[in-house]
């Protein structure tokens, strides 16, 4: 081995790095989670302040009334349904435009109100609030078919503020109440 | 000189091992970037149910998380069946909800607190009783802010 003048800087040996980085990458397998967290976003309404006067009366068409009992039967509009035709039935109360008397004028008036029993498993729950967003979801992305000729996920931020101008979901929880049934 | 030959001819080269750490650090990194910290150890059995319309949560940093659920197994004997729920690391009533929105706020700055979101995991099997009430508690303390954690799952209609 040749000695040079100047005077060598010992090489760090790399050989560890390696058990080192394993040990690491261990660590964070074990202490993460993959799953990607995801959910039905709602937003809860205000608690309603004392002085506040009620709001007016709403015209009985342009509700439409969800009610389930806590063996998670579904009574919309005051009738037996079911959890599969629940999404057609409030796709055609929201788009009625008129047409018929006992449903909404427009689309801007409709409101759904969902009432459920304390006993109403928090699965129905779900699955009755996933099938009136479908419901709405679905007449956005025609409406934004038929104006833009695009999805509705697709549409720049300002058209999709017009098409939910168009659908606005209102989607309004009474309190809840022990209908009973339990 | 025919030592010399000798010796470049018959031994196979070692692999060289020096790229390993690269290798293995581009792992480390992919799993950094794609995972979240698990932050508290779950006390209750939480089974989500499915959904079709469902939204990613965006922002893990301001999301905060209220479990209900069953107590596991190991805690039925102590606590029973009866669905519980947990905030943080422990069992609270519903009336430490309050508190517990309250020091959520107080970690975050000021500014993202309006757009903090409240996750709500909540197993399938649990009445809507105690789930009305949480909502009630968070009403009240204005965090209206929620998301209900599902699965994807297949549509059940059509």
């Amino acid at each position: 081995m040749p000695k040079s003048k100047v005077r060598d800087v010992p090489e760090i040996n790399a050989g560890s790095m390696a058990d080192i980085a394993f040990l690491l990458l261990i660590f964070f397998i074990v202490a993460t989670t993959m799953d990607v967290d995801s959910g039905i976003s709602t937003k809860l309404p205000p608690m309603p302040e004392n002085e506040q006067e009620p709001p007016p009366p709403l015209k009985e068409r342009n509700v439409f009334q969800v009610l389930v009992n806590a063996n998670n039967q579904i009574l919309v509009e005051g009738e037996w349904s079911d959890i599969s035709k629940l999404k057609d039935e409030a796709k055609e109360f929201i788009n009625n435009n008129g047409k018929k008397d006992n449903l909404s004028e427009n689309p801007e008036k409709a409101v759904i109100s969902l009432q459920n029993d304390r006993g109403t498993s928090y699965d129905m729950y779900i699955q009755v609030q996933n099938e009136l967003k479908r419901a709405y979801n679905e007449l956005r992305n025609e409406a934004s078919q038929d104006k833009f000729g695009r999805k509705f996920n697709d549409l720049p931020a300002d058209q999709q503020r017009e098409i939910q101008k168009m659908y606005p979901m209102k989607i309004s929880e009474a309190e809840p109440k022990n209908i009973g049934g339990l | 000189m025919a030592r010399f030959k000798k010796k470049l001819g018959s031994r196979s080269p070692k692999i060289s091992t020096a790229s390993l750490p690269d290798i293995v650090f581009m792992l480390l990194f992919f799993f950094m970037v794609t995972t979240t910290i698990r932050d508290a150890s779950l006390k209750v059995q939480v089974k989500p149910p499915t959904a079709t319309e469902i939204q990613k949560l965006e922002k893990k940093s301001l999301v905060s998380y209220i479990y209900v659920g069953p107590p596991t197994q190991q805690y039925q004997a102590k606590f029973g069946t009866e669905p519980r729920i947990q905030l943080n690391d422990s069992y609270a009533s519903l009336g430490e909800v309050a508190q517990f929105v309250e020091m959520e706020r107080k970690q975050r700055d000021e500014k993202v607190v309006p757009q903090m979101t409240f996750s709500l995991k909540i197993d399938k099997d649990v009445k809507m009783g105690i789930v009305t009430d949480l909502k009630q508690e968070l009403r009240k303390v204005n965090a209206l802010k929620i998301n209900y954690s599902t699965k994807k799952g297949s549509q059940k209609t059509e």
